[in-house]
């Protein structure tokens, strides 16, 4: 493979950059694999990168309906961050943090990771009290975490609304300082080139029509493109996790649900952290073009049409402007939908199943991009070793049996309330 | 902006409701001996498909009523509303 650095970009600037290598192949598919990834998202990719990085598996075909990248790792708000307290949510997220700081020099590629600090804003006393619980779990899992007062806010962020009369008055926030984005087509494609060069297929559309068990043991899957044998399939589809469950006579904790997002034209820096909305469901940041860029609540019905209803939008931006009155003037430059695959705990699943060979890989809901190196990773070592890590877990389905679920926000079963 | 004709009062817009889920899940017989799945599959799980789907709407800012909706989850067609206490045919 290509090799990405200044020299090559210089060596390619005398040709025109018209000899590039192709970043992946596009290849047919084979008859069988060792392992074979349904669904080309980022934790689709990320699967099969560790797999081949991790545990030498390289006999790997990742299949996508779609195209790679077109997914929800297209479609999220690029927000990276480990500010949970419950342990399992917490030193998860975290080991994820570790793998993003090295994911452009380990990917050779730049998916331009930008710590710059996430801001949840708090409203009233008693969610600074509970902002003051959540920073002191995260600190005794290792994770920075620094409350702020209303001053403290107003320095780095005076553009929000600090005016006294308001309905939602700001009190204060917890930042986790090393929180931030990184450009997420970029980890898509840096996953897929590194896959691809170490020998996965990435075989894109391509749908699964069905599947082929016997004696209790996954043998393969059939798909648009043929019948692909594998002893190991591993499931990372995110908000169709239902659609193949129903193939395989699965019912699982899932509902699927459509989030917006938002962005508005491009204006000079003017926010350079990630702030959330304490009183509702709202966050934004500025991209490097200078879009800003936001996104809020589900649209609050099952839906599969990866494009959102305007109540909602009008709901979530009304959030905004309360948070920052600025928002007003500024022109919507593109809104976009994405399915979600919302668990009912809040919490994904990272588990085998009770057919043998077959790993499933759902349950993201809001947070699904952030997860991808720390998702690809556990999720590749529970396939190739055929059991959980400890960083899993507590992310196995039969949480909901037992009852030990990860309500991180006490929601509930009731995924469309936020 | 969805569309939703409410067997009470007619049809009305979506920001007059709200949502309450699969309709088609019933909850376990009372005084009846339920075993630990049919409870997870009550309260946790879901088919959620793409297509036709049986859900409760509450017409919170009109007449208050529960009803039930059946709505196509990728195009978001509504066939057909019920009463709630009338059966799914």
């Amino acid at each position: 493979m290509q090799k990405y650095s200044i020299f090559s970009l210089v060596k390619n600037a005398f040709s025109n950059h018209e000899n590039w290598d192709l970043a992946w192949k596009d290849p047919t598919p084979k008859s069988e694999y060792d392992v074979v990834i349904i669904g080309g998202g980022g934790h689709g990719l990320a699967t099969a990168y560790y797999l081949a990085k991790e545990h030498n598996i390289t006999n790997v075909a990742i299949i996508e309906k779609g195209w790679i990248g077109g997914g929800n790792v297209g479609r999220n708000t690029t927000i990276i961050r480990s500010n949970y307290m419950y342990d399992d949510n917490a030193l998860f997220s975290e080991f994820g943090m570790d793998l993003w700081r090295k994911m452009s020099q380990d990917l050779n590629y730049n998916v331009m990771f930008s710590p710059r600090g996430i801001i949840n804003l708090a409203h009233s006393d008693a969610q600074m009290n509970v902002y003051a619980r959540r920073g002191n779990s995260m600190r005794l899992n290792g994770i920075d975490a620094e409350l702020l007062n209303r001053e403290q806010v107003k320095e780095i962020i005076p553009m929000a609304d600090f005016s006294e009369n308001v309905r939602f008055p700001i009190f204060g926030g917890l930042m986790q300082p090393s929180a931030g984005t990184a450009r997420h087509d970029a980890v898509a494609w840096g996953y897929a080139r590194q896959a691809d060069s170490m020998g996965v297929d990435i075989i894109q559309n391509c749908e699964v029509i069905g599947f082929d068990i016997s004696g209790g043991k996954i043998q393969g899957v059939r798909t648009s493109r043929g019948n692909i044998k594998a002893k190991k399939i591993g499931l990372c589809v995110a908000g169709s996790t239902n659609i193949l469950a129903e193939k395989l006579n699965m019912t699982l904790p899932i509902e699927t649900h459509l989030l917006q997002a938002c962005v508005s034209e491009p204006v000079k820096p003017v926010l350079d952290k990630v702030v959330t909305f304490g009183a509702g469901h709202f966050y934004i940041s500025q991209s490097d073009k200078g879009e800003m860029v936001m996104g809020g609540d589900l649209d609050g019905y099952n839906s599969y049409a990866q494009r959102g209803n305007l109540p909602t939008l009008q709901h979530v931006l009304t959030e905004g402007i309360a948070m920052m009155p600025f928002l007003s003037k500024l022109k919507m430059l593109r809104t976009w939908g994405g399915i979600m695959d919302m668990s009912m705990d809040g919490s994904p699943i990272i588990d085998k199943t009770h057919i043998e060979g077959l790993y499933l890989n759902c349950g993201w809901c809001y947070g699904g991009f952030k997860a991808t190196p720390a998702s690809g990773w556990t999720f590749a070592h529970t396939i190739a070793q055929d059991r959980v890590h400890e960083l899993n877990a507590g992310y196995n389905l039969n949480r909901f049996n037992t009852g030990h679920l990860l309500d991180e926000k006490g929601l509930g079963t009731k995924t469309w309330i936020s | 902006m969805l569309h939703i004709k409410c067997p009470h009062c007619g049809m009305r817009s979506q920001n007059e409701f709200s949502y309450g889920g699969d309709a088609s899940v019933k909850r376990p017989e009372l005084g009846k001996e339920t075993s630990d799945e049919e409870w997870n599959n009550f309260v946790y799980n879901r088919k959620s498909l793409r297509g036709k789907h049986w859900e409760l709407w509450q017409h919170l800012s009109g007449c208050r009523q529960w009803i039930k909706v059946e709505r196509d989850t990728a195009t978001h067609e509504i066939f057909n509303t019920l009463k709630a206490n009338e059966e799914i045919s």
